[in-house]
């Protein structure tokens, strides 16, 4: 008997170690993540938005089909009622000039967090970031401005992915995406600095993923989590026809040439225009 | 029992600050990520303004005083180039932004050696950096100490830098300028590497707040595309 009581105590013993373990474990799974939540302030020393000419499509390593489309993009859609209050897709809140805010919706039993969401702008819908391991819809399912998005912690980073999004577009001034992108996000926090890095893939209108990044300066000033609501209106000119450019009709194609001695390959978007060696066949950059 | 319960949560928490493989005492030995390797850029971002040099005034969006404006409104690459400063927009203020290659390796178990082809710069991070080294002399790159960030990033902070600029055309930054740079890697979905190099340069005589940005670099298998190209002006 008594070593019958020896062997219970140390079996409790042995199961309040091993739970302990767990516990301290389960912490430390906790505490590797970091903190998101809170108002991010941009630091806007990159040109991401990149729409300050018709035709900048710099930077964006487009397939043929995704220049053609772009080339006749005209901006003067966007004064047509049905295209004001279009928006963009989830990615362009890297591409964005403003803010973020963003915050969590937390298990009231585990206490994890179920999702993050980042607030919206006056052109970018609120994003929503699945964190309970739920699985993406059906490619059939209902397509979104802001698209459906799931994220899962690896170590200190919050890595999300986005599908679901409507079809839009990569640049305001025209590059589009289609329907079947996707966008993968890494959420790097050091300090009061937030990184993102963001992958973006599009089967017909990028040769390649298209990979860009923005830092938010953590902000005590509120970030607003909506923008003002969009209204649209009449802007004075209803055409039977969508404005647009046909095929080499674009008049804007070799502004940045003009302006700035961008080559035009490069102001169109081609691929091989994002890598060094290409700064060899500017005469004036040797 | 009670010392055993304590031992097992010291041994944990000895093991949560230990990196993967158990203890090490060398940062090559302990590092959490691998960043050697040739790395390009992807100049997906501020590409007019990094595939060729802007034109004189073209300082969007940088938060310049306007003391730094009138130094780039006197910009003259010719007379940088008479004056052998033609690297001045390849130190570390500016480097990891430029369209280049990188070339990254282990100098030795405590300094990572980062090579550029664009500008034929190097770049070493001293992991072992003891606060009373004497850096030496300042340089286009200046003197960087590093260290591994847990669970996943390495940190790295550079002084004792001459003079220099931020953009091709001017931009200025002084040889008071603290660079802080983190660099962190994640895959490429459908294969491939990319590092992430977050910029942060600190200059109150020039800069209006620290100038922040981030680039990205893609890994290439090998070197076959190693250009070395000297500095230039121009």
């Amino acid at each position: 008997m008594g070593s019958d009581t020896v062997h219970f105590k140390m079996n409790r013993s042995a199961f309040t170690i091993f739970g302990a373990v767990l516990i301290l474990a389960a912490c430390r799974t906790a505490v590797a993540q970091v903190e998101l939540t809170g108002s991010w302030t941009p630091r806007n020393h990159e040109v991401l938005t990149g729409d300050g000419l018709p035709v900048d499509f710099t930077g964006i390593p487009l397939s043929e089909e995704g220049r053609i489309r772009a080339l006749s993009y005209s901006e003067s859609q966007l004064e047509m009622v049905e295209h004001q209050c279009q928006g963009w897709p989830a990615f362009y809140l890297v591409q964005g000039p403003f803010g973020l805010k963003i915050w969590s919706e937390t298990d009231p039993v585990k206490g994890n967090a179920i999702s993050y969401t980042i607030g919206g702008w006056e052109d970018r819908a609120p994003m929503t970031i699945w964190m309970d391991g739920r699985a993406h819809p059906s490619k059939y399912a209902l397509h979104t401005r802001s698209g459906f998005t799931t994220g899962a912690w690896e170590g200190n980073t919050l890595v999300t992915y986005t599908t679901h999004m409507k079809a839009g577009f990569l640049r305001k001034t025209g590059a589009p995406s289609s329907d079947e992108a996707t966008t993968a996000m890494r959420f790097y926090r050091h300090g009061d600095l937030l990184t993102i890095l963001e992958i973006i893939e599009d089967p017909i209108y990028l040769a390649e993923p298209w990979i860009l990044s923005r830092s938010f300066q953590l902000s005590a000033a509120p970030q607003p989590p909506i923008g003002p609501p969009c209204i649209t209106a009449y802007e004075g000119s209803v055409g039977a026809t969508a404005p647009h450019y046909l095929p080499e009709k674009n008049p804007f194609v070799d502004e940045m040439t003009t302006k700035f001695g961008v080559p035009r390959d490069a102001a169109i978007g081609k691929p091989e225009t994002l890598y060094p060696e290409y700064r060899k066949k500017i005469p004036i950059a040797r | 029992m009670r010392f055993f319960l304590i031992a097992a949560l010291v041994t944990l928490s000895l093991g949560a600050a230990q990196p993967p493989g158990g203890a090490a005492s060398t940062a090559k030995a302990s590092a959490p990520i691998d960043l050697t390797g040739y790395w390009v850029a992807l100049v997906t971002e501020d590409w007019r303004f990094r595939m060729i040099t802007p034109r004189k005034g073209d300082y969007q969006p940088m938060p310049m005083t306007d003391q730094a404006r009138k130094i780039a409104d006197a910009w003259d690459p010719a007379a940088d180039e008479a004056a052998r400063n033609q690297c001045k927009a390849y130190g570390a203020g500016a480097i990891m932004r430029l369209a280049a290659r990188f070339h990254i390796t282990w100098e030795d178990d405590n300094t990572l050696r980062v090579e550029s082809d664009y500008g034929m710069q190097t770049r070493l991070f001293h992991f072992n950096a003891a606060s009373s080294t004497s850096p030496g002399e300042r340089t286009w790159q200046g003197y960087s100490s590093a260290q591994w960030e847990r669970p996943s990033s390495l940190k790295v902070t550079t002084g004792n830098l001459r003079a220099g600029y931020l953009r091709k055309n001017g931009v200025p930054y002084s040889e008071n300028a603290a660079v802080t740079e983190y660099f962190d890697v994640a895959p490429i979905p459908g294969g491939g590497q990319v590092l992430l190099v977050t910029s942060i340069v600190d200059d109150p005589q020039n800069l209006r707040q620290p100038f922040t940005n981030s680039s990205q670099f893609k890994k290439e298998a090998d070197g076959s595309k190693w250009d070395p190209t000297p500095c230039t002006s121009k």
